[in-house]
């Protein structure tokens, strides 16, 4: 079975390389858009992933590093076009600012939320995202309520071109890569082993000498660093920044992609994105499609409301298979996976 | 100062404070009680919204709307919990977090299948559409007023249940430690049922009272849920009074610093900068509050257990 | 001989309940001194004062040369003040060695370090072999700590606390929850400390304690009613009355 996981995690690498040439050989663009927003979410789920898979804390706010990273480039456009602070585009800078920023943000964050534990820790990262989310509908200058439109993207010179599709797609693979590669050596490290062993036995690890909360905080900056790259390449994507991205019910999406990809694994959180992401997709023509095999009326109605669907199989896949996608790979199927 | 608008603000801030103490008296005794993180807790505030609108569209009267809604939503929080949480109190937290989201995804969706995807607008009570000058000067809507009324109505009815009844004895032994309630052989599955329903109707009734005067729709119960967390956190989990002060607090402080705060900062700034982040500051203040009194006090003002 | 941890006049109260009762308690270097008692709460009490966030309501406890009241409970570790745990407390999902190679990592400076494998690294798995192969573990070292026995978790707890390079052990209960065989595999692997290490033994278990202990204190409702060489603690009146009176007479 081991074998048959690695297997099949190379083949969606190797898949997910090849799909921009795939795209234009068929003719259909809009799949590079679509893969983009997937590894684009995969960069951000592995960033939950380190702080709720492998550190045991269930942060409900990441989406607001995401969005954080993302108006570093909104706002730098802001400047560029009405400021005429051309620098303000470099899109070096744009990277460098959507890593720190995020990071120091949720070290900040991180120092309050650690100091509780348990449901509280779970709500007070949410109410603290919130507050972000918050801050930037206030921000009436960066568009506040309506979002910010970029007409120019992160500028990286010659180097290569956010407004082309194929370029943005290899700099995001580019980037998963290079973050996998790093969590795979973070989490095999010194730091990564005492993050685990706080998961698994608090206690036990401060009676040995160990100071917890430090390396949990660190731990968070990092995961919300790494998410803030997500975000930077996410308003690159989409052309668009807005508060909309920063809501609460977006961080629930990005704990639902790395549960069902599988928590504690490096690539879980890849598989869980592109799955989260296919569902999101395709459910809808699939339940259409189910209805019309089985005859029902109003089929495109039905294929409109999938969520309804999608709300009780989330519950479904909680229950009973908590080793997600990368835990059935295992061929574990009980929940604990 | 303009002391009207002071006064008038804060009678806002009360109103907000206490709709919010109604959503979170039920999830803090879920919380405390069930020790269940419930994320469909603001559904059941969009219900009851719903539930309004329509049964005061049948009747006609929003009086009746109000006495079929409360029963409503308490059957559907106890249907919830039977059907649901109830195989969720012994999973860890997270699985609650992702269960009871699939819930709120569920619940947009069926309310949108049922009452369409467009929202309603529920007309005010004829006989609270007026306004009462309550100084001289100072003219306030009855209807708000009423809300302020039948909330702390509500609130007392609350601390009657919890303090002068055998169920309130086992909600509050349970709150701060459910092993005895369970080992006092009450039935502790019923009781749950029971709290879950309370909570519901409660949040029901929150939802219903904020339907006139805001718009029924999709996810109106998912920004006003964060405030609730933000009350209980500050409160500390489990507790009635802690909820009800904290709730107060953040309406005050959300509703006067929205209202003031660019006066403030304007005194101190230029204009520009004054309209440019008052909103962006003001937004933030509960939030800052509550990282204030968690640096203090990581278990928050009154809490449950073992405080 | 110096003394390594000095007790003076400590009490705890909870509400009504005094649970520490004005005692004082000495260890001196290299030897093992055992607490026993009737009373669970009193010695309970004791551990916490001295390795939790319990803190005495006055009186003082010195290790080392330092103050522990009010110390958080990783510094207590840093100082060489290592401990077992009553009910064992491992990491459930770790191997035995990575147990072990986390208490070595402990002691070797911060652990902020990202990139190096720590599985692999010889500065923290030959440390851990060798305690592993003190407690007689070492032919467990890749089992999951959840599929050890009852009994090789009390060791593995053992060879945690080891690996921190104590001056110190404090061993709570070490043979709680065991049977006779695995009782006196542990007997054997403490007598072998026993000179190298300072211990303080809490315990139930009467053979075991009069055969490992230097000197015993005898707690009662928190109070020391007895200290001294297990010769003189057996036939102390007092004790035999408080205490080993019913024990004696079972014998």
């Amino acid at each position: 079975m081991a074998s048959f996981r690695y297997g099949f995690i190379l083949l969606v690498m190797l898949a997910l390389a090849a799909v921009p040439t795939v795209a234009i050989a068929i003719d259909e663009p809009f799949y590079v858009s679509l893969f983009t927003r997937m590894l684009v979410m995969a960069i951000a789920a592995c960033s939950l992933n380190l702080v709720l898979g492998y550190g045991g804390m269930v942060s409900f706010g990441h989406a607001a590093y995401l969005g954080l990273g993302a108006y570093v480039v909104g706002i730098g456009f802001y400047h560029a076009s009405n400021d005429g602070m051309e620098w303000a585009l470099n899109g070096w800078m744009h990277l460098a600012l959507a890593i720190t920023i995020p990071g120091l943000v949720a070290l900040l964050i991180g120092a309050i939320s650690l100091r509780t534990r348990g449901v509280y820790f779970i709500m007070i990262t949410l109410a603290f995202s919130q507050m972000l989310y918050y801050f930037f509908i206030g921000l009436e200058r960066y568009g506040g309520d309506d979002g910010l439109s970029l007409w120019f993207l992160s500028d990286f010179g010659g180097v290569m071109d956010m407004n082309d599709d194929v370029d943005l797609y290899y700099l995001s693979y580019g980037l998963l890569l290079v973050i996998l590669f790093l969590l795979y050596r973070l989490v095999n490290s010194r730091f990564g082993m005492v993050l685990k062993g706080a998961k698994s036995n608090e206690r036990r690890l401060m009676a040995v000498g160990f100071p917890t909360y430090r390396y949990r905080l660190v731990a968070f900056g990092i995961s919300g660093a790494i998410c803030g790259i997500a975000g930077f390449l996410m308003a690159n994507q989409s052309e668009f920044v807005s508060t909309a991205e920063m809501h609460w019910v977006h961080s629930g999406d990005l704990i639902v992609m790395v549960v069902l990809g599988g928590m504690g694994t490096l690539f879980g959180p890849v598989l869980g994105a592109v799955g989260f992401l296919m569902l999101e997709q395709y459910l809808p023509e699939l339940i259409r499609g189910g209805c019309e095999v089985i005859g029902g009326n109003n089929c495109g109605i039905a294929g409109e409301y999938w969520k309804i669907v999608f709300g009780p199989l989330l519950i479904m896949v909680v229950l009973f298979a908590r080793g997600g996608i990368d835990g059935l790979l295992q061929g574990k199927v009980g929940r604990n996976g | 100062m303009n002391w009207i608008l002071l006064i008038e603000q804060c009678l806002n801030g009360i109103q907000l404070g206490l709709l919010l103490f109604l959503l979170a008296a039920g999830l803090t005794l879920v919380f405390g009680i069930m020790d269940l993180v419930n994320l469909a807790h603001g559904s059941l505030y969009m219900v009851g919204a719903y539930f309004a609108a329509t049964f005061t569209a049948w009747t006609g009267s929003f009086v009746l709307a109000i006495v079929l809604t409360l029963p409503a939503t308490l059957i559907v929080g106890a249907v919830v919990e039977i059907v649901c949480l109830r195989s969720l109190y012994n999973r860890d937290h997270l699985d609650q977090v992702l269960a009871t989201f699939g819930l709120i995804l569920f619940f947009n969706e069926l309310v949108r299948l049922i009452w369409g995807p467009a929202g309603l607008n529920v007309p005010l009570p004829e006989f609270l559409s007026s306004s009462l000058e309550l100084l001289p000067g100072l003219v306030y809507p009855s209807y708000r007023l009423a809300i302020i009324l039948a909330s702390l109505t509500a609130a007392f009815f609350l601390y009657w249940l919890v303090a002068r009844t055998r169920i309130g004895m086992l909600i509050r032994a349970g709150a701060s430690n459910r092993e005895m309630v369970g080992a006092l052989g009450v039935n502790i599955r019923f009781l749950f049922t029971i709290v879950f329903g309370l909570g519901a109707a409660l949040a029901g009734l929150a939802g219903l009272m904020a339907a006139p005067i805001s718009t029924v729709e999709i996810g109106m119960g998912e920004n006003v849920l964060i405030l609730a967390f933000v009350v209980i956190v500050i409160g500390g989990i489990g507790s009635i009074r802690g909820a009800f002060v904290a709730a107060i607090l953040i309406g005050l402080i959300d509703t006067v610093g929205r209202a003031f705060l660019p006066d403030v900062i304007g005194t101190f700034f230029d204009d520009e900068f004054a309209d440019a982040a008052a909103p962006a500051l003001a937004s933030m203040s509960i939030y800052l509050l509550m990282a204030v009194i968690l640096a203090f006090r990581p278990e928050g003002l009154f809490s449950a257990r073992g405080g | 001989m110096a003394e390594v941890l000095t007790i003076t006049d400590l009490v705890k109260q909870f509400g009504g309940l005094t649970a520490t009762d004005h005692l004082s308690l000495s260890v001196d270097e290299g030897e093992v001194h055992a607490v026993i008692g009737p009373d669970g709460p009193g010695k309970t009490t004791l551990i916490g004062q001295l390795t939790e966030d319990i803190t005495p309501n006055s009186g003082s406890i010195r290790f080392a040369g330092q103050d522990l009241t009010g110390m958080p409970v990783h510094r207590r570790s840093m100082l060489g003040l290592a401990r077992s745990f009553q009910i064992t407390n491992v990491l459930a999902d770790f191997s035995a060695r990575a147990n072990v190679a986390l208490a070595v990592q402990a002691h070797q400076g911060h652990s902020f370090r990202f990139w190096r494998k720590a599985a692999s690294d010889p500065r923290l798995v030959d440390p851990a072999m060798r305690c592993l192969a003190t407690v007689g573990l070492e032919d467990r070292a890749e089992v999951s700590a959840s599929n050890l026995s009852h009994g090789e978790q009390r060791q593995l707890e053992l060879a945690m606390a080891l690996a921190t390079q104590p001056s110190m052990l404090l061993l709570d209960e070490p043979m709680a929850g065991m049977g006779p065989e695995d009782s006196a595999r542990m007997v054997e692997i403490l007598k072998r400390l026993k000179g190298d290490l300072t211990i303080l033994l809490v315990e139930h278990d009467m053979d075991a304690v009069f055969a490992l202990a230097d000197r015993i204190t005898v707690l009662v409702y928190g109070r020391a009613i007895a200290t001294g060489a297990p010769d003189a603690i057996r036939n102390d009146p007092d004790v035999r009355t408080a205490y080993l009176g019913e024990e004696a007479e079972d014998a």
